[in-house]
């Protein structure tokens, strides 16, 4: 299921004719279907590839080498690799909504109808105006923007970093909102491994056979790793066949999963892998129900690394030019993919890594016009290879420079007594060996050690759980791969409870590897680039070594190199290695690069998931929410809650209408308002009242049972944290209500108090704010109103249910819990009754209550009521004030210990000059006040020191026919009378105000108690 | 050597071979008038204002790794002024002010783009705390304007305004506000400081705080003893660890803080926005990478690296806010650790040891600061008395209750 | 990051929240304004083994107390609050 079909090349795939495109495609061979051609667009040209292309080798079947600019130079630019490190071929694939930038030709599946454009050039890619950098190359050095565009001082904003942000960025973002879905998963298993070829295979199947849960991931869209693109044979047997073996034996283990197209792209502390899968990103579009990326959180017990390696490209004048490829490249072109990505080939090599592609291109037909070997000395094997196929060996040479102008047309090399040479040729393959993808094994501070052997980083000490195989650990011949594989797999199943000996280890090639280290050509012919994205030169880097930017962190910042989207996968270790050139004090004495997630740039919206537009976060609607909306309320965002906001009447003109026709309801007759948010706690035990007195400031444990009292809640640090009230349904059992707002917070820290502060004590808490729908019904008819509603038997008298009392009574048959309390100033009582039944409770109220003028109002007329009645709420309990700033310091009980009793007392919160809760009227009285706004002494200079307090909240009081305002006045008692300037400058506001008191209805408080 | 354009040219022409180490890499003296700990931003600007306003310039910086390593290399470039309380706004506009003449004063173009910075909001509750906040700015001579959503829409396009969980209703716009090439603020003040005879020491890490009879002599380094008159600490992420070696106990804990950068794309955004209902800001830089930062993991670190939930938090806000940065990747993210004050506001101050000053507990917001905080450090260091602009940032504002808490937060370091 | 509720087992640092240090020991009432301060405000801030209070909000809802390098971010013991040495 997961292996590579190798389609046989027979009568079938003749039968019909090839697209007369594909120009460079091999008459046989690769793992395409060649049965079935695919049409795709580039810059608008049509062409064709099969299934099994990317869009780099479809590009190359059909002779196209010159993909894309780069980043500041706008040089033309190829396909280097054919794997994720590709740094030059980035386009731009689909359009409209699913534009994707900056895309890696050589990661895309083709598919039927694919839209790809090049970036960053203009007007087009074949002639594009901004390579005139080029030309200015010597003015645009590594940093150079440090040292200039400071003159004139104004400039730079107005002119040169627009044309410096407009020239830089690559592709383009979409411009409307991405139509597609995305998924989050959790995975859980006892193996983790990490890549899919050789190594990861044989782990996989040690671990799978001994009983372990297995997961492995592989980032291609088949197994097998670089057996995919190498004409080897495992186990006597062409590599595909034996991977279709493996495949099918992993399939058939029930505790192993294998994921295709999924790259692991984080380590994260506990062990926890992030991993993107690529769900349908190989599809024209996602199928239906499916997404188009999922985001997997993988728990993995053991990890095994089996990433592999990336090849590395050298250091010489003219690397970038379109035709320059990694040799391990070439022969994925040639072997994966059929294609002939040239037909003169030159081989520049530091070992025999770059001779298997001489094989291969010869047997590909290519013509091999020298292979630049920087050995002095070629094995014999190698020498042998070069004669028989009459190939010219340069033994100790160097590639100088290419030439050509959108692709390779000569090479350059000097051979080992330096005679230099131009040789015709339309490729040329490059290998200065191969550099493990170590990443993960740094993502949790993990430093890479130097390995000599091999000229480059391996991991270090390991995170704890991870093991490597294969050629991620350096290890670079199959076999060492096939045997790494397995030992760590079996190490990892063991470690996880699951004894096994593992496989055996098939039959595979076990060359040596000689290298010799070949990362820089000096002084060559043209520029020289060690990061191709970010066009970073050698010089570039020797200048930065000669500013004293020598710290490899100082060196990628300064010279951007490893920044772009690549993050340097091919030039990191090379320009350490240019640095270390420089420094004279090798690579390990100049330092290490590691690596930081993520391995693979991943989407945005992938990580983000299902959490977008409207289900950006959950919604919670009160049990009440449906009759709302019914009733024509306009809903409200308060924390996650949807409230009601107001009841919109026809012929009302706006919100104020709504809000005033509401207010005055209340005031006149009688409201309901949904009070359901407000956070519910219920207490018990026979130390609940011991609790609550710590919690609260003031105190509860005298209250009596089936009373109700005001809670007033401080921080330890002495500002109020929140406010609300606390019954006693019985001496063990309280019911506790907080903010909107702070729900969550009061039960967080009440359990706090309970568990970490008192845990001796004999109480336990739950959260009831889901199990009642509670409304508040206010107004001089609430009384009326509740005998009508209420099951007979009830007696509201003032006798028997007091302001501030509690009482359980039933409606409509239905329990339901009765608290007389006011937050409006009216008589007033909250009911409470199983959430189930709100919606059938509120249609007998509203049935009930009609003859007494019932109005169901929202939270801006509860607002109202309650700035007219003085109350603090959101805009004064702004985490900045005491209870002394809001006139409640007598409630602080100093009597016990409570939570931020002592911190309240520190000096400066205790300055008779703290602004404190005022009320405040125009003076003229109708000019608005508006909250935000800062108050003045009139006649004061309006700078901050003269600063007098500002205004926590304001609205239009329709009982009073005028705006009114809360705020914190310094000295505000003092100035009860006296004028004040209320200043809001942002909304060109300068009004005077008269201070009174903050309560402006009732202000001997009878009414509640009527 | 001096930049302009005579010398780029003249450098064009010679392959770049002309220039100079942007400081030099000295051998420590045995002592020295002043000694800086922590060769970051603040600790540069210390030692160049030392240099240039109080002609001090018997200074080394005193750098574990290299400079810049600590948050002015890892932040997200952002300046801004706009503060609520009294001590900030003054203070942070002072830096500001600074920053819009930084290049020309320090010879060294640190890319300073004041593209605005606008801090969404989404309900009536916020845009009056925005107002609030708004209004003491402009009272305090600093630039705001209140947005609403059309204003908003016309000033950032491509935003989901409407169509959200949590709909757009207007902003506060500071347009003085903007971005920093953060790096080149380590380099910019390193090399000026260094051409004012300030030696700055990399690699060179302090292990102990010598004080003799109440008074700080100089410090354990691992190369050596150094002497001084006057040590200034400015080692933001190891403040605590660093003034323990005092002997002292602080009001900090130490936080990671991740940024994301995204693949360069051409301009789509052109102000620094902070979205309201979610911990989430996003600007692009020069080079075309979508900048985003969030909120601080929230527990207690010292390693450069966050964990998961905050990259999937800032990733949601990010296509909440802007659906078509979906389709977009995400490339590199880092952690920086910060001294997590307990009332979200700075410590620029003596300490109860002579000849040692405190300078920490920047939460996230010490990279804006970077110009004031050692304009300000570089005063209370030379006269021996903190400047107006710093004479609320005191160490004993806990223990007096004059606490500078912006949001209301409370002493939680990680609320803030 | 992953931490073992003694109740619930192993579960992603989301389902958590963080409170600070589990060490400063709050003073009694009458203590003097100076340890109340110090009690609130004042911390090691130690860079290696930290025990903190960790309250697993979207789990079982128990505070924690969580020993956990702050350096390398492994953890080394949680337990339950209640349970913990402090507990008066």
């Amino acid at each position: 299921m997961n292996a590579p079909q190798r389609p046989a090349a027979g009568p079938a795939s003749l039968s019909r004719p090839e697209a007369p495109t594909q120009r460079w495609r091999l008459k046989q061979g690769g793992l395409i279907d060649r049965g079935q051609a695919l049409s795709f667009r580039f810059d608008g040209r049509r062409m064709t590839g099969h299934p099994g292309d990317t869009l780099a080798s479809a590009l190359l079947a059909n002779g196209v080498h010159l993909v894309g600019r780069s980043f500041k130079y706008h040089r033309p630019r190829g396909i280097l690799s054919a794997g994720p490190e590709e740094p030059n071929a980035l386009v731009e694939l689909r359009g409209g909504a699913r534009r994707e930038p900056n895309t890696r030709a050589t990661q895309v599946e083709l598919f039927e109808g694919l839209e790809a454009r090049s970036q960053n050039r203009w007007p087009s890619l074949r002639f594009d105006l901004a390579a005139v950098n080029g030309l200015a190359a010597p003015l645009l050095a590594a940093g150079f923007y440090y040292k200039t565009f400071m003159w004139p001082a104004a400039f730079w904003e107005k002119l040169y970093e627009p044309f410096i942000r407009r020239a830089a960025g690559l592709g383009r973002a979409p411009g409307s909102a991405d139509p597609d879905q995305y998924e989050r998963s959790h995975l859980h298993c006892d193996v983790l491994v990490v890549g899919g070829g050789a190594a990861g295979l044989m782990a996989a199947l040690a671990a799978g056979r001994a009983g372990a849960r297995v997961v492995l991931l592989e980032e291609d869209c088949a197994l097998g790793g670089r057996l995919l693109s190498e004409s080897e044979s495992v186990d006597d047997r062409p590599a595909a066949e034996w991977l279709n073996g493996m495949a099918a034996e992993l399939a058939s283990l029930p505790g192993v999963r294998v994921m295709l197209r999924t790259s692991a792209f984080g380590l994260l502390d506990g062990g926890v892998v992030a991993a993107l899968e690529r769900v349908s990103d190989h599809l024209p579009l996602p199928p239906p129900h499916l997404p188009r990326q999922r985001y997997w959180k993988i728990f993995a017990r053991r990890v095994v690394l089996a990433a592999g390696a990336i090849e590395r490209p050298v250091v010489f004048g003219g690397n970038d030019r379109p035709g320059v490829m990694l040799a391990g490249a070439v022969r994925s072109y040639l072997n994966r993919y059929a294609v002939l990505p040239g037909r003169r080939a030159v081989v520049f090599c530091g070992g025999d890594e770059g001779w298997r592609s001489v094989a291969d291109l010869a047997a590909s037909g290519a013509r091999i016009e020298a292979v630049v070997d920087a050995r002095p000395e070629v094995p014999q094997a190698q020498a042998q290879l070069a004669a028989r196929l009459g190939v010219r060996l340069v033994a100790g040479g160097r590639v100088l420079g290419t030439q050509g102008r959108s692709r390779v047309a000569s090479v350059r090399f000097a051979d080992a007594q330096g005679r230099e040479e131009d040789v015709g040729a339309d490729l040329l393959a490059v290998s200065g060996g191969w550099n493990p993808s170590l990443h993960l094994s740094c993502h949790l501070g993990g430093r890479p050690r130097w390995d000599e052997r091999i000229h480059a980083f391996v991991p270090g000490d390991l995170p704890p759980g991870m093991g490597v195989a294969g050629a991620a650990g350096g290890q670079f011949t199959t076999h060492a791969a096939l045997a790494e594989g397995a030992r760590e797999g079996v190490a990892a199943a063991r470690d996880c409870g699951f004894p096994t000996n593992g496989p055996d280890i098939p039959r595979a090639e076990d060359a040596p590897r000689e290298l010799v280290p070949l990362f820089h050509v000096p002084h060559g012919r043209g520029k020289a680039f060690v990061d191709y994205q970010h066009d970073v030169t050698d010089k570039d880097v020797a200048l930065a070594h000669r500013e004293g930017f020598r710290s490899v962190e100082h060196l990628k910042r300064y010279t951007t190199l490893g920044m772009a989207t690549d993050q340097g996968k091919t030039a990191n270790v090379t320009g350490l290695a240019v640095m270390a050139n420089i420094t004279g004090l090798g690579i390990p004495g100049t330092g290490t690069t590691t690596a930081r997630p993520p391995w693979t740039p991943v989407s945005i919206g992938a990580i983000a998931g299902p959490h977008r537009g409207k289900r950006f976060r959950p919604a919670r609607r009160t049990p009440l929410h449906d009759w709302e909306a019914a009733h024509g309320a306009s809903f409200v965002e308060v924390g996650l809650w949807y409230r009601a906001q107001w009841y919109a009447r026809p012929g009302e003109a706006g919100w104020r209408d709504s809000v005033d026709r509401e207010a005055l309801a209340v005031r006149a007759g009688a409201g309901v308002c949904d009070v359901s948010t407000l956070g519910k706690i219920e207490v018990t035990g026979p130390d609940a009242a011991a609790l609550l007195d710590l919690a609260y400031a003031n105190s509860i444990s005298n209250l009596a049972v089936g009373r109700v009292r005001y809670g007033l809640m401080l921080r330890e640090d002495g500002f109020v944290m929140d406010d609300g009230t606390v019954a006693r349904l019985a001496p063990d059992r309280f019911f506790v209500t907080t903010t909107t707002v702070n729900a969550g917070k009061v039960m967080q820290h009440l359990e706090f108090c309970h568990q970490v502060l008192r845990p001796h004590l004999d109480v336990s808490l739950l959260s009831v704010t889901d199990a009642w729908a509670q409304v508040s019904i206010a107004g001089p008819n609430a009384r009326k109103i509740l005998e009508a509603a209420l099951d007979p038997g009830t007696d509201l008298s003032n006798a028997a249910l007091p302001h501030m009392a509690c009482t359980e009574v039933s409606i409509g048959g239905v329990p339901t819990r009765l608290y007389r309390l006011s937050f409006s100033g009216e008589l007033a009582y909250e009911l409470g009754v199983p959430a189930d039944y709100g919606e059938a409770t509120m249609g007998l109220l509203m049935e009930r209550g009609a003859p007494f003028g019932l109005t169901p109002y929202g939270t801006e007329a509860l607002g109202v009521l309650r700035i007219e009645k003085g109350h603090p709420a959101g805009g004064e309990l702004n985490g900045q004030t005491t209870a002394r700033d809001l006139g409640l310091g007598k409630m602080v009980s100093q009597r016990k210990d409570c939570i931020g009793r002592r911190l309240a007392e520190r000096p400066a919160l205790i300055d008779p000059m703290r602004p404190v809760l005022v009320g405040l009227k125009p003076a003229d009285g109708s000019a608005p006040i508006r909250a935000g706004s800062h108050l003045y002494a009139p006649g004061a200079e309006t700078h901050t020191a003269n600063g007098l307090g500002y205004v926590t909240s304001a609205c239009f009081s329709p009982t009073l026919g005028h705006p009114i305002a809360l705020a914190v006045l310094a000295d505000g008692a003092a100035r009860v009378g006296q004028r004040i300037r209320v200043l809001d400058p942002v909304r060109n506001g300068d009004v005077e105000a008269e201070v009174c008191s903050p309560v402006f209805v009732d202000p001997e408080g009878g009414r509640p108690r009527g | 050597m001096h930049y302009s354009i005579f010398s780029l040219l003249r450098n064009a022409l010679s392959g770049n071979r002309l220039w100079t180490p942007a400081w030099r890499d000295p051998e420590p003296k045995a002592f020295y008038d002043t000694l800086i700990v922590g060769g970051g931003g603040h600790g540069l600007a210390t030692a160049y204002y030392l240099a240039k306003e109080h002609g001090i310039t018997d200074v080394a910086v005193l750098e574990k790794g290299y400079i810049g390593s600590g948050n002015v290399g890892r932040n997200t470039t952002i300046i801004r002024s706009n503060y609520l309380l009294p001590a900030n706004t003054h203070f942070y506009e002072k830096s500001l002010q600074l920053w819009e003449g930084l290049e020309q004063d320090i010879n060294y173009n640190a890319m300073i783009s004041q593209r605005g910075v606008i801090n969404l909001f989404h309900s009536d509750g916020q845009r009056d705390a925005f107002a609030r906040r708004g209004n003491a700015m402009r009272l305090a001579g600093v630039d705001a304007e209140l947005l609403d959503a059309d204003g908003v829409r016309a000033l950032v396009p491509g935003m989901n305004m409407n169509d959200a969980r949590f709909p757009v209703q207007g902003g506060l716009l500071q347009r003085r506000g903007g971005t920093v090439r953060h790096d080149a603020v380590a380099w910019g003040y390193a090399r000026a400081a260094d051409r004012r005879g300030v030696d700055i020491l990399q690699h060179t890490e302090v292990t102990g705080i010598r004080v003799e009879a109440g008074r700080v002599t100089g410090v354990e380094t691992t190369r050596g003893f150094i002497g001084a008159r006057r040590v200034g600490l400015a080692a933001a992420g190891n403040s605590g660890r660093v003034a323990a070696m005092a002997g002292l106990r602080l009001p900090i804990e130490t936080h990671v803080l991740q940024a994301f950068v995204s693949e360069a794309i051409k301009p789509v955004i052109d102000t620094v926005v902070t979205f309201g209902a979610g911990h989430f800001y996003v600007s692009q830089s020069d080079k075309g990478g979508l900048v985003f930062g969030g909120d601080i993991d929230g527990y207690n670190s010292y390693a450069q690296r966050g964990s998961l939930p905050v990259v999937e938090e800032v990733m949601e806000c990010a296509v909440a806010l802007f659906p078509a940065f979906s389709r977009l990747r995400y490339l590199r993210q880092w952690g920086g650790v910060m001294d997590m004050c307990m009332d979200g506001s700075p410590i620029i101050d003596r300490t109860p040891v002579d000849g040692l000053f405190l300078n920490c507990g920047w939460c996230y917001g010490g990279f804006k600061a970077t110009p004031a905080s050692g304009w300000c450090f570089a005063h209370t260091i030379a006269t021996g008395a903190p400047h107006a602009l710093n004479a609320d940032f005191r160490l004993d504002r806990f223990a007096t209750g004059a606490v500078l808490d912006e949001k209301g937060a409370g002493a939680q370091a990680n609320l803030h | 990051m992953r931490i073992t509720c003694p109740h619930c087992g192993p579960r992603g640092n989301d389902e958590f929240t963080v409170l600070g240090a589990a060490d400063p020991v709050r003073p009694g009432p009458d203590a003097p304004l100076a340890g109340w301060v110090a009690y609130v405000h004042e911390r090691e801030n130690l860079r290696g083994s930290h025990r903190e209070l960790w309250h697993h909000q979207a789990g079982c809802r128990a505070w924690l107390v969580v020993e956990r390098d702050t350096w390398t971010h492994a953890v080394i013991a949680v337990r339950a609050a209640r349970e913990a040495e402090q507990a008066p």
